[in-house]
């Protein structure tokens, strides 16, 4: 069996001795015998470190890794500069907990002071959390921000990615509030119906930019209306279109959130990912989970710190606005090497070549015969076509290695990264002609 | 040292990406951003030796001792880091067909299968992505259970008040007001207390165990019988978990669901904060209401985040139940007693413990007494700890003792770690009495002297601005 109990056995009987015990039962004099183990746990036996090694090996070879992907819907495969694998495994990172003792965490909340920045400067808006676990759960935390006494009602978008739709549906239901949902028109909000979803106990309405379906909503239009109306405005945003997009502060948002994972963490199954949350200076109190402050320390120098804890689970307790005491440290640490690796102009040009790429696929894809655009609006790097036979196409590329694009209902959501070579673009519209030509 | 923005340089920066091999796409004018976003643009010689020197000024498991109550420091083996870099994890899509994702399933099974036998539990999720997270899901499968039985007039939830904030927090969160029980003066629960506040509104008891304050609860059949007997349901905060593996389980304790911090109990590591993993066990009765995703399973269910988790965390802690095995869980549990207790009495004689009486894996100091007598308060002694390069215990928790230092060894640590501990504990007792305003002014050694928390929440400065 594997260990990592230093103590050898004499010196745990010691140990035991040390403290006038004489063995480990009697470590466990309070556990009634009733319900002690005096059996081992049904677990295999414990292995060695070469042993595991090869087991573990053995699971991850039983998942096909395909040399490209044109999947996104929500994980999305970009490229990640190798400097960015190496810091957030530096050890001191890696095996810190929560950094409640600044002196001895200096590094761990200015690499968070830094994201929050960094965040704010992608978003535009005034203030950022430390982040929370992800783009759906910002989404839902966001939401509950928003309500207070007389408004409790959320609007989201059906073009919401369907995961981000349902755990705002299950925060909702927490707390025992309503959740509508405004229907989709040509792969958009349906602009009318929001309009008079707009009711007075409207807290607040969420979009995703550009959504599910990679189609531009207009965000500066939906910006007014729910403003008019009364609602607060929360924005879900892809964080790599925000390079080169107009903001969420520039749309008049009230709350930017978004699924972080784009800025340098694998697709890993999904998850662990990031979600971050950013909101005008008016909201910045009701922001839940951890935020880094600036200020001085004893003797006058620059210092940060845990700020405005007074918002947080174990001050207020029941009346804290969220329970949420991890964020997602490392992965926001991540973001941050991502942020700085690919500076302003890497990070427009992986925006731009995505968006380039995905077009290039969609116009040779729509060249053959039988296959069409679901959604005429312009989008960003994801489209919905439509086309027959689409399990056999999506078989066929899978024999070449290609992951296609995600079968949604009436067709297939693509998505293209600037990791897609032009040439496994013409590979794939070769093979699905090819299939369809049959 | 200067932030990343104050190193930038306009004009420097890396090549990531090559020339673009299709043609361009223009965004629509009404869509792009008036400027770009202010971002570093910094050589990667910067970049790295700017990362180098924040991580020199972060105390990890790895630099030292780090005895944080009720956070479970323990060594994170790298060999689980590996694993879980592994391509065959990072690399595959959450929404691939699920015959190409064969081995993601058979993990998540295995992992689900080993630690509901740890437990004592029937099922499992892993969408949860932290304690935290765990609760709420935890609480709102006693919700769902409660109302499929037409029973939703149940609107309380009961906590002790030795609980973690998260427990009430969460139970708000879930539509539930909060019963606020006090404990017993060993942090039990109070069962005359208990039994005043049981009743048909009742849905259900937030209870950890060992306790906050360490103590395992002897009483705990008869809470949770108490509990069903009024109709609630009892749900486990696993935050303690690493005292009792492979000794006793919270299903054999009557708890229904359960959430375990795969980033404490499972070795897997806390990263500055995040992520970890709130990997929720239950009995059968509350499996239906288990959540899932509406993307990859589409059943309808609730749900608390995208797909199934933090997936790579649950590789890391499957890891480390496959290297432990059945001895070595129990192992690991009866050594993090073992320690905790080991060094209490080796503290003892200087710093009191709150209860003299064995502990389970964390134990409580109770400086009110020494406060008095000498003027130095436990922050004072945790700030001074910093200047010996260990990690301060957790402060101030839990709220039912005054002056508390909650210690944490954990098993990984040797003995002479903790003889090493336990005499500087005692050279600061000491140093108290001598010196205290040398302790008030601690830490002497640090990156930073203590920080103005009153001015960072008074006028908050949460970003860099040129």
């Amino acid at each position: 069996m594997g260990s990592y109990v230093p103590s050898t056995k004499e010196e745990r009987r010691e140990m035991l001795e040390a403290i006038g015990l004489k063995d480990y039962r009697e470590l466990y004099q309070d556990v009634p015998a009733e319900m002690y183990l005096d059996k081992p746990l049904d677990l295999p036996e414990g292995m060695s470190e070469l042993e595991v090694s090869h087991a573990m090996n053995a699971m991850a070879s039983k998942n096909r890794v395909f040399s490209t992907v044109l999947r996104g819907a929500g994980a999305y495969d970009h490229y990640i500069p190798s400097i960015v694998k190496y810091i957030p495994a530096k050890e001191e990172f890696l095996t810190a907990y929560t950094p409640y003792q600044a002196e001895m965490s200096q590094g761990v909340l200015q690499s968070i002071f830094e994201y929050q920045t960094m965040i704010c400067e992608l978003t535009g808006m005034a203030v950022s959390n430390a982040s929370v676990y992800d783009g759906a759960t910002a989404a839902a935390e966001a939401a509950a921000m928003c309500r207070d006494r007389k408004r409790r009602v959320t609007l989201i978008s059906a073009a919401a990615h369907p995961d981000t739709i349902n755990t705002v549906r299950t925060y909702c239901y927490g707390t025992n509030d309503e959740l509508r949902i405004v229907p989709v028109k040509d792969g958009k909000t349906d602009l009318d119906a929001l309009k008079e979803m707009l009711t007075a106990d409207v807290a607040s309405f969420y979009v995703q930019q550009p959504n599910f379906f990679g189609q531009f909503e207009d965000c500066t239009a939906i910006g007014e209306m729910v403003h008019a109306a009364g609602a607060q405005y929360i924005m879900g945003c892809n964080p790599i279109a925000l390079a080169i997009m107009k903001t969420p502060a520039e749309c008049g948002a009230d709350i930017a959130v978004g699924e972080g994972q784009p800025l340098g963490m694998p697709i890993s199954f999904g998850g662990p990912y990031l979600g971050f949350m950013a909101a005008t200076q008016k909201m910045m109190r009701k922001l839940p989970g951890r935020i880094v402050g600036e200020t001085v320390d004893a003797k006058g120098e620059r210092a940060y710190v845990l700020s405005l804890q007074a918002r947080e689970q174990h001050i207020r307790r029941e009346k804290a606005s969220s329970n949420i005491c991890s964020n997602q440290a490392l992965c926001a640490l991540t973001a941050g090497v991502y942020m700085s690796a690919m500076g302003p102009r890497g990070m427009a040009e992986a925006a731009n070549q995505s968006m380039a790429k995905a077009h290039y696929l969609a116009k040779g894809l729509c060249a053959i015969e039988g296959v069409s655009l679901k959604y005429e609006g312009a989008f960003f790097h994801e489209f919905v076509t439509v086309m027959p036979k689409a399990e056999e196409v999506l078989a066929a590329l899978a024999e070449a290695d290609i992951l296609g694009g995600l079968p949604v209902e009436g067709g297939i959501l693509w998505c293209a990264t600037e990791k897609v070579c032009r040439e496994k673009l013409d590979e794939t519209i070769a093979i699905v002609k090819e299939v369809l030509g049959k | 040292m200067k932030l990343i923005f104050e190193k930038s340089v306009p004009g420097r920066g890396t090549t990531m990406l090559g020339k673009c091999d299709v043609e361009a796409v223009a965004l629509p004018a009404e869509l792009c951003r008036q400027e770009a976003p202010a971002l570093p643009e910094i050589s990667e010689t910067d970049l790295s030796r700017h990362y180098t020197e924040l991580c020199q000024k972060v105390h990890g498991v790895n630099c030292g001792f780090y005895p944080l109550g009720s956070c479970t420091m323990k060594y994170n083996p790298r060999i689980d880091e590996e694993i879980a870099a592994l391509p065959g994890f990072t690399a595959v899509h959450p929404l691939a067909p699920k015959e190409t994702v064969e081995g993601c399933y058979e993990a998540l099974d295995t992992a689900k299968k080993y630690l509901c036998e740890v437990t004592g539990m029937d099922d499992m999720t892993f969408q949860p992505a932290a304690g935290a997270h765990g609760e709420f899901t935890g609480v709102l499968l006693i919700k769902q259970y409660h109302e499929s039985r037409g029973e939703s007039h149940r609107n309380k939830i009961i906590v002790p008040d030795s609980a973690h904030g998260t427990n009430p927090a969460t139970a708000a969160m879930c539509g539930y007001e909060i019963v606020n029980i006090p404990s017993a003066p060993n942090g039990c629960v109070d069962l005359e207390a208990l039994k005043a506040v049981l009743g048909n509104d009742t849905a259900g008891l937030m209870l950890t165990n060992p306790n906050t304050v360490g103590i395992f609860d002897e009483n705990i059949l008869e809470i949770t019988r108490l509990v069903h007997e009024a109709g609630g349901q009892c749900y486990y905060d696993g935050a303690n978990l690493n005292a009792v593996m492979g000794a006793v389980r919270p299903g054999d304790m009557g708890f229904d669901c359960i959430h375990m911090n795969l980033h404490k109990t499972f070795a897997t590591p806390h990263g500055g904060g995040g992520p970890g993993a709130g990997a929720v066990g239950c009995k059968g009765h509350l499996a239906a209401f288990l959540p899932s995703s509406a993307l990859m399973d589409n059943d309808g269910r609730l749900q608390v985040r995208s797909f199934a988790g933090n997936f790579l965390v649950v590789i890391k802690a499957l890891t480390y139940v496959m290297t432990l095995g059945a001895e070595g869980i129990k192992e690991a549990s009866a050594n993090a007693v073992l320690n905790a207790n080991y060094l209490m009495r080796k503290i003892q004689g200087t710093f009191e413990p709150a209860f003299d009486r064995i502990c389970m894996h964390e134990f409580v100091l109770d400086l009110s007494e020494f406060k008095k007598r000498t003027g130095v308060s436990a922050l004072d002694v945790a700030k001074s700890l910093i200047d010996h390069g260990m990690h301060p215990p957790t402060m101030y928790f839990p709220l039912i003792v005054h002056e508390a230092l909650m210690l944490e060894p954990t098993e990984t640590e040797s003995r002479e770690t903790l003889d090493w501990a336990a005499e500087i504990f005692r050279k600061l007792y000491a140093l108290a009495e001598t010196d205290p305003e040398y302790m008030h002014n601690a830490p002497h050694n640090a990156a930073i002297a203590r920080p103005d928390e009153v001015r960072a929440a008074r006028t908050p400065i949460l970003r860099y601005t040129k």
